[in-house]
């Protein structure tokens, strides 16, 4: 909320600068954003009024005028198109100072525009950096008085303070609730406007019946006839609505927003003449709709609370009025609404329509329910000076069960002592709650009962008032310490791997982390995964950020193009988050490890040229990290198909034969279509899987020496490793310790179609030596089993 | 035996004239070999009378001695300037960068994180996880924020569907973990929150740092002592830290801490306060018996106040340029 800072002070004035007084109220929870002038700096601007405008006779688009300063009269050129005899007019006098746009200023001198002498210059609001319009020079009143300055007769010595509040401050929702909060912090008096009942002149009134009493406990209305809407809402009003973002638009609009922003209570207009029958405040019928006063039409929820007459509904309560019943220029007598509406009847409404007014704002937030009849007549007053007419009774529709009782909360000096860690005295405490306008009355010794006032909304449980003593003794003020509690053990389960040592694993191997969006493009998201059908989001930020990934895999290869396009060639990424996967009806949101890997082995260096990485550099890297946790040999890669790799290289991931991820190189059409450059590997990992591994067990060495046999076998070029080294391995008998490929080759020498494989097997007996007779049968019966099980020879 | 002495001057003159280990071999084989002199006469020995032998055995022992000694002496020389000489063929240029990969790293979030939790772990806290797309429940309702609540506005919420959203904060694990465990409870929880706003300050992802600690007897005090603490340990300085009164539903009293760094001017760094009654009886917790407090903080927001990063958006390109920086 943006307020004056002198309307303010009218009200409460304690000796402190606008600095101080902006700390403190920030210091008390009521956040200020901004400080800003009401005007720039200037001199020497004055009114000024136009008495005669003629065609510049050497340009068209310039005017020459005299302007009068109350004693001489004066040429000045003016290029604004509202220049007019007659006009009383911000004149900057030679001489002046005015503020340029760069925060510098310039003075005005006399000067010569096409051969015709100026003495001084028009203004435009801009100019004097009361607001950004340079629609035209300003309009003032007619009344203004010529030649006093502008400074003192629009009183610009002002600051406009612009308040962030919470919502629970619904009640500082206005000049009298922010004067009563700084009253209280500065223990200084508050002098509230005398508000005196409007007599009524006529006996009209205008029926209303209180539907749905529950949403709308109180209604007062108030008929006011023959309001003269062509007259001028005064400079002190119409300046004190502009500082705090309020345009004039009528004497009623004026009068009305002034109400608001001075007491809090937002009040509607009707024209009488335009509203059928009478009034019902009640919930609408299904299908009803409201052409509102911005000229939007809205299907009424049945939710959304209306005041209707027999025609229909006329306003949505509360939140916005309706067009047709809507106060124009022609309009003669109006029906006053000044309502209390419950809060959480109006709560939440006016968002359903992606509104939100300064009326839904403070209903929402809760309007002191004693407030409207002190409103109403504060408004009828200001209507009638300002516009005349005649006002009828103020009528009261209520529903005095509904209306919110007057509250009382049990304060007890113990739990103030304990929350705060201090021994707040007990007059102190009475003192602020006293200051707060709260009643108060001794239960016991030891606590309170302290009555709320009704325009304290927030203020329902004991913590509530801990939170108010604490609030204005001063958050600052209050003790500090550190907590003195037991000091538990921690579960440290060792048969888990920290994902801090997976992260740790993949730097030491090159990988930077990344951290991508989980939200992606729907596009994106379909080129990496045919099985599921990404979470849509339902109000996404842009298309980029529209489905929720299933896979890590689209962010880290949009950051590889990124990367890309800004000359880094050698990318190695890793992420760690969540992949979101609708399965059937459920979802399950996993965490993943994923990785990526392009461009050359090694960074470029002196030591030679590095080659392009390929399947088992990512290999490499993978079961270093399936290592971490002691379970390497439990992990099986088994060559599988994925829509976004290819065909020929990807490994499904398996530990115990369950699926855990994938491996591969990405598909060369999306590399097309992606614009990347290739060949690019990528992974994805479970990471429950991962960071399961096992306590290690000792297991007792042998004292004996090892033998080894190495075996060069000729095998078809489709058999796989695995395959050859499971038969040898259940074929070599109890005592081999293990099996070693240390070479793969095809060409010259190799028949084409087959390829060859160099096994080391090693054995190893825990209690003797093993002889040579018991090695060449292993040896044996490992060729014949590799022969009738793959057909693998051995190579001459 | 003269002709002893000039044997025993040659071998020394062809033991110092050698100039290669090689060379000294052949010296070696020239005069202890078995083709050689002193070998030659010591065979004669068995010619010379009883009387005769000893004497003359010793002679010649002694001159053996002596050539195998000045060979020794000799052989080490030659070697030492042999290994020299090697070693100065072998030297290389140490400045020479080192072969092979370099290191990657860590984002700079998840390095912040990581910080984070080890001071808190380090006063006896754990993590605790839960999932980022969130129910309803879990991310307002159970934190005092029902449906037509204004506070709602503050959050900016994606939803999927009425009942379903991404989480705005990571209070939900909170919820979670106040549900199915009874205090004393001190927990953290770190993760990815969303909120529906783009530009230089606001991203739609970032991170957040919860946490919630609930026993007998935590005070305000206890707050301000923690985060006070814990703001000096992150930014290793005596930062001047001010608590600020504030609303969230789901904390009474409710408060924004901000920092001064020396410079006069006050930065919100995070939000915290007092468990409010409403969401320790929602989640079964008495709060007569037991106080708490929580707090959250925005890594992203410390991360830049830390490394000096302008613009949040840099976070998530993912510019190796840029992640780099802060390996």
């Amino acid at each position: 909320m943006k307020f004056s800072e002198k309307w303010l002070r009218e009200l409460v004035n304690p000796a402190i600068n606008t600095q101080a007084l902006v700390d403190q109220i920030t210091m008390a929870g009521l956040e200020v954003d901004e400080v800003a002038a009401v005007a720039r700096d200037f001199s020497r601007v004055i009114v000024g009024e136009i008495l005669t405008a003629e065609p510049h006779p050497n340009a068209d688009k310039l005017q020459v005028c005299t302007v009068s300063d109350g004693v001489d009269i004066h040429q000045v050129v003016c290029g604004a198109p509202n220049a007019r005899a007659g006009l009383k007019t911000a004149y900057a006098t030679v001489g002046a100072m005015l503020p340029t746009p760069d925060g510098g200023e310039f003075k005005i001198k006399k000067a010569k525009l096409r051969q015709i002498e100026s003495f001084g210059m028009l203004c435009a609001e801009d100019e004097l950096g009361l607001s950004d319009d340079h629609d035209g020079i300003m309009e003032l009143a007619a009344d203004a008085p010529v030649g006093v300055s502008l400074r003192d007769y629009l009183n610009l010595d002002d600051k406009i303070i612009d308040v962030d509040l919470t919502p629970n401050r619904g009640d500082c929702l206005s000049i009298k609730g922010l004067a009563r909060e700084v009253g209280v912090l500065n223990k200084a008096p508050v002098t509230f406007v005398d508000i005196q009942p409007v007599a009524a002149t006529i006996n009209d009134t205008f029926s209303v019946t209180l539907d749905a009493p529950a949403a709308c406990p109180r209604y007062l209305g108030r008929v006011i006839r023959n309001v003269n809407m062509q007259a001028v809402s005064p400079l002190w009003m119409v300046e004190k609505l502009r500082r705090s973002g309020i345009r004039s638009i009528d004497p009623v609009v004026d009068v009305t927003n002034y109400v608001l922003l001075e007491l809090g209570q937002p009040l509607h207009a009707f024209d009488l003449n335009k509203l059928q029958g009478s009034i019902t405040v009640r919930m609408p019928v299904a299908g009803e709709k409201l052409t509102l006063l911005d000229g939007n039409e809205v299907v009424l929820q049945s939710d959304t609370l209306i005041i209707a007459d027999e025609n229909g509904p006329v306003a949505m309560a509360g939140i916005f009025g309706g067009k047709t019943t809507g106060v124009t220029a022609e309009s003669k007598d109006i029906f006053l609404e000044c309502a209390f509406f419950d809060q959480i009847a109006i709560a939440g409404k006016a968002r359903a329509y992606g509104l939100h007014t300064d009326a839904s704002h403070r209903y929402e937030r809760g309007v002191d329910w004693q407030l409207q009849q002190q409103a109403i007549e504060r408004t009828t007053q200001l209507l009638l000076d300002i516009a005349g007419g005649e006002a009828g009774p103020v009528s009261e529709a209520v529903s005095d069960e509904h209306l919110p009782k007057a509250r009382t909360v049990t304060l007890r000096h113990s739990k103030v002592n304990a929350m705060l860690a201090f021994e707040m005295p007990a007059a102190e405490i009475e003192e602020i709650l006293t200051r707060l306008g709260m009643q108060i009355e001794p239960a016991t010794d030891q606590s309170w009962t302290v009555a709320i006032p009704s325009y304290r909304f927030d203020i329902s449980i004991e913590v509530d008032l801990i939170e108010e003593l604490a609030r204005v003794f001063g958050y600052n003020n209050l003790p500090v310490k550190l907590p003195t509690l037991a000091l538990p053990f921690t579960p440290n389960d060792e048969s888990k791997v920290l994902v801090h040592d997976l992260r740790r694993t993949l730097i030491s191997l090159g990988y930077q982390e990344a951290i991508t969006y989980s939200f992606i493009e729907a596009g994106l998201q379909k080129l990496f995964d045919d099985q599921f059908e990404a979470l849509v989001l339902a109000n996404p930020i842009s298309a980029e950020m529209a489905v929720m990934r299933t896979s890590i895999w689209p962010g880290l290869v949009k950051a590889l193009q990124y990367n890309q396009n800004r000359q880094q060639s050698r990318v190695r990424l890793f992420e760690t988050g969540q992949r979101f996967l609708p399965i059937n009806d459920d979802l399950v949101q996993e965490n993943v490890l994923s990785g990526l890997l392009s461009g050359n082995r090694d960074p470029e260096s002196w030591t030679g040229k590095s080659q392009s990485v390929d399947f088992y550099d990512i290999k490499r890297d993978i079961e270093a990290v399936l290592s971490l946790g002691g379970c390497l040999e439990q992990y099986t890669f088994v060559a599988d198909k994925h829509v976004a790799l290819h065909p020929g290289q990807t490994a499904r991931i398996e530990r115990a034969g369950e699926v855990v991820g994938y491996v591969g190189a990405l598909h060369p059409s999306l590399l097309k279509k992606l614009d990347v450059n290739g060949p690019v590997y990528l992974f994805e990992l479970r990471l429950d899987s991962l960071l399961q591994g096992r306590i290690a067990r000792f297991s007792e060495l042998s004292k004996f020496p090892e033998s080894r046999r190495d075996l060069a076998l000729i095998v078809d070029e489709t058999t796989d490793y695995e395959t050859l080294r499971d038969i040898a391995g259940k074929n070599a008998g109890e005592y081999l310790k293990k099996i070693t490929l240390f070479d793969v080759y095809q060409g010259q020498g190799v028949e084409v179609g087959r390829k060859s494989l160099a096994l080391g097997l090693t054995w190893q007996h825990p209690s003797r030596t093993l002889n040579e007779d018991e090695i060449n049968t292993a040896v044996q019966s490992v060729i014949s089993a590799l022969n009738s099980g793959a057909g693998a020879t051995l190579r001459d | 035996m003269e002709n002893m002495t000039s044997l025993l001057e040659q071998a020394v003159a062809a033991v110092t004239a050698a100039s290669s280990v090689q060379e000294l071999d052949q010296v070696r084989v020239d005069y202890l070999g078995k083709k050689g002199p002193l070998t030659a006469l010591r065979k004669g020995l068995g010619k010379l009378s009883a009387e005769e032998r000893p004497l003359a055995g010793a002679k010649i022992n002694e001159v053996i001695q002596h050539v195998s000694e000045q060979l020794n002496a000799r052989k080490e020389t030659l070697e030492a300037v042999a290994l020299e000489s090697k070693l100065a063929s072998e030297t290389i240029d140490v400045t020479l960068p080192g072969r092979g990969q370099n290191l990657g790293g860590l984002h700079p979030v998840t390095k912040t994180l990581e910080r984070i939790e080890a001071f808190f772990a380090g006063i006896g806290y754990s993590v605790a996880e839960g999932p980022e797309i969130e129910d309803d429940y879990h991310n307002f309702e159970a934190l005092n924020i029902p449906s037509h609540h204004p506070a709602r506005a503050m959050h900016d919420t994606f939803y999927f569907n009425a009942n379903t959203l991404l989480r705005t904060h990571t209070s939900g694990v909170q919820i979670r973990t106040m549900e199915t465990q009874q205090p004393p409870i001190r927990i953290i929880c770190p993760g990815r929150v969303y909120r529906c706003d783009y530009d230089q300050t606001h991203s739609p992802m970032f991170h957040q740092v919860e946490g919630l600690l609930i026993d007998k007897n935590i005070s305000f005090a206890d707050l301000k002592g923690t985060l006070e603490q814990f703001l000096r340990e992150f930014f290793e300085d005596d930062v001047k830290v001010r608590f600020r009164p504030s609303y969230f539903p789901f904390t009474e009293p409710s408060i924004e801490v901000d920092i001064d760094r020396g410079d006069g001017k006050w930065l919100e760094v995070l939000g915290c306060g007092m468990v409010h009654p409403k969401v320790f009886e929602m989640s079964g917790i008495d709060p007569e018996e037991y106080t708490g407090f929580a707090f959250g903080m925005g890594v992203e927001r410390l991360a830049m106040l830390r490394y000096g990063v302008n613009d949040l958006r840099l976070f998530f390109e993912n510019d190796l340029r840029f992640l780099g920086q802060f390996n």
